[in-house]
């Protein structure tokens, strides 16, 4: 684990060998194309033709039925003047900025809680990892169920407390944003406290002995020693978090399909409806580009920070 | 970094210089039992959803249904086990899953792996182009290829196939780029040896660089299989019914077509996540050392 996470993670270059010999360099880059035919024809006939479509169909009134036609700017301007637009954009922006943060302090606290040797951590770890590998999508209905107003086991705990919506958790337009949140974060904070306790690992122990003879307590150790040094941790959790929420759709479609009153519709659960309920499939694309946007830019700054870790560590 | 913080945090406070020692004992030992409580306590909420789910699909349906609900099963039962092959076409469904996850995995491996050691290998001009489109492609969200996709491979008749929930899938920009990282970070003298000694540059990847990567391609070939058997979307868009789709996507279908039937999806769920469980607790150790590394996917 160790020997990887020392590793420079951004080469652009490799190393640069002499071989005078030109037939032998020319031979070796024949060969190497030859190695990338394959990725080379998927990637682009599967993946940038398809993104280029995206942006072309994008300034087109294409509906699968009709032949795309070029209609300009216009889809994006209908964007800024429509309702469901940005219900999805502001109800994205809520998800994301709500789910991130509350999901990178969980896994903070969680990872600092199983660094500690104790009976029972090696089932908390793992415990708190699995929801982060089983299909969101099927353990959705699961969570759907224990939601039921009716038969739902949470739901019955939370009306012993005295909580109880008037119309059931996921139908009651205060409470179905939450709970769709809720799985959000149960979902990925595993993943996340495995970065974070990788990074707690790599902190030398002699640092926290120095701090405690110093006189440092608990709250110094962490504040002074512990953070600082998990800063890039923090930042690429954090990004990850925002990139990965501004995506979200799994659960949303299995427990809620957007509603009530459209309250849990996100931007891809948007272009799902737009594109392939209505078939508005130049309208859908506009709206993809506005995610293309935002997660591009967020990539940026994880790009930035890979690169920057190289000099860090 | 770490020795400003230290001088700061020394020279700022100073707490406690010394504390008795026998009670600092018992305060630790109350401590760790406190941790051990609380983090079994939370490792039991997380897994609520998934002992539920166990649960529930042993129940008859007579007590999923009375309220007020428990979690224990009053009386158990394997119906839903039986009924869930006929009702949904669920081997059908599960077919697909291992067929679309499955091929896509080796394929992917294969692919990912050849372009990897161009990249990290072989020198030749365009690398660095190739390189930023692989990082470019990393940069951007896959929903945006959604529609084109979809009407390309209408197209062709490819929708509601398996060829076409595959094809796209058969090389992965993420892939690439884990292998690369790995592959830069592999000795040179061996294969420099063979090299000499006229092996082909085929040989050299198949033959040396390939068996040296064992971990690096277990770790990646567990995202492809795990990414591809749970996604939804994906097959949601490109099958119309439930019996051309993947197992997430088909119980999504099913349970939004009919009156919702949890016996029977709890315990549909429950087969469908096993593999991937199994899987991951046969090689956590790996899995997880190889996620928090990389921390991309």
């Amino acid at each position: 684990m160790t020997t990887t996470a020392e590793r420079p993670t951004v080469q652009l270059q490799p190393p640069k060998r002499r071989r005078p010999a030109l037939r032998v360099s020319h031979r070796r880059s024949l060969t190497a194309w030859l190695f990338l035919t394959p990725t080379l024809l998927i990637l682009i006939a599967f993946t940038v033709y398809p993104m280029v479509q995206a942006l072309y169909l994008s300034f087109t009134d294409y509906n699968l039925i009709r032949a795309a036609e070029w209609v300009g700017l216009d889809n994006y301007t209908e964007l800024l003047s429509d309702g469901a637009f940005w219900n999805a954009f502001g109800n994205t922006v809520l998800y994301a900025l709500v789910v991130t943060p509350v999901t990178v302090v969980l896994a903070l606290a969680f990872a600092l809680m199983l660094n500690q040797a104790f009976l029972g951590r090696a089932f908390a770890r793992t415990a708190i990892f699995l929801p982060f590998i089983v299909s969101l999508g099927i353990i959705a209905i699961a969570w759907a169920f224990l939601l039921d107003p009716n038969i739902g086991l949470i739901s019955h705990w939370l009306s012993l407390v005295g909580i109880v919506p008037e119309q059931g958790w996921l139908s009651d337009p205060r409470y179905a944003m939450v709970a769709v949140m809720i799985v959000g974060v149960w979902k990925n904070v595993g993943f996340y406290m495995v970065i974070y306790l990788a990074g707690l690992q790599s902190i030398p122990v002699d640092m926290y002995e120095a701090a405690r003879l110093d006189g440092a307590g608990v709250w110094q150790r962490f504040r002074n020693v512990t953070l600082p040094l998990l800063s890039n941790q923090t930042l690429l959790v954090s990004v990850l978090a925002l990139i990965a929420t501004l995506q979200a759709f799994d659960q949303i479609y299995v427990m809620t399909r957007g509603g009530p009153f459209f309250r849990t519709e996100t931007l891809v659960m948007l272009v799902y409806r737009e594109g392939f309920q209505e078939l508005r499939f130049g309208y859908a694309s506009a709206i993809s580009f506005v995610l293309v946007v935002f997660v591009f830019i967020l990539s940026m700054v994880q790009f930035g920070y890979l690169r920057r870790k190289r000099v860090t560590y | 970094m770490a020795a400003t913080t230290l001088t700061r945090s020394a020279s700022t406070e100073r707490v406690n210089p010394g504390r008795a020692n026998p009670r600092r004992m018992t305060t630790r030992r109350a401590t760790t039992w406190l941790l051990a409580i609380t983090s079994i306590a939370i490792g039991l909420l997380m897994l609520l959803p998934i002992i539920w789910m166990v649960f529930t699909a042993f129940k008859p349906e007579s007590d999923i249904v009375s309220a007020p609900p428990t979690l224990w099963p009053r009386e158990l039962t394997l119906e839903h086990f039986v009924e869930v092959w006929d009702r949904i076409p669920f081997a059908r469904l599960y077919v697909n899953t291992i067929v679309f996850a499955g091929s896509v995995t080796i394929i992917s491996l294969l692919f990912d792996s050849m372009a990897a050691y161009a990249l990290a290998r072989l020198p030749f001009k365009g690398r660095a182009v190739v390189m930023v489109l692989i990082l470019l492609l990393l940069m951007l969200p896959f929903q945006v290829t959604l529609i084109p996709l979809y009407d390309m491979l209408n197209g062709l008749g490819l929708t509601n196939t398996l060829p076409g929930l595959i094809i796209p899938r058969m090389t992965n920009a993420f892939g690439i780029f884990f292998l690369t990282q790995f592959f830069l970070s592999l000795p040179k003298d061996l294969e420099e040896a063979a090299r000499v000694d006229g092996a082909s540059e085929w040989r050299i990847y198949w033959g040396i660089i390939m068996p040296l990567s064992r971990p690096a391609l277990l770790t990646l070939g567990l995202f492809h299989f795990q990414y591809n058997w749970n996604d939804l979307l994906w097959p949601l868009v490109m099958s119309s019914s439930v019996e051309t789709s993947t197992l997430p996507a088909g119980l999504a279908l099913f349970m939004g077509q009919h009156v919702v039937e949890y016996g029977l999806l709890m315990a549909g769920s429950l087969l469908a996540m096993l593999p991937v469980i199994l899987f991951f607790l046969l090689i956590q150790r790996s899995f997880v050392a190889g996620i928090a590394t990389t921390g991309l996917k």
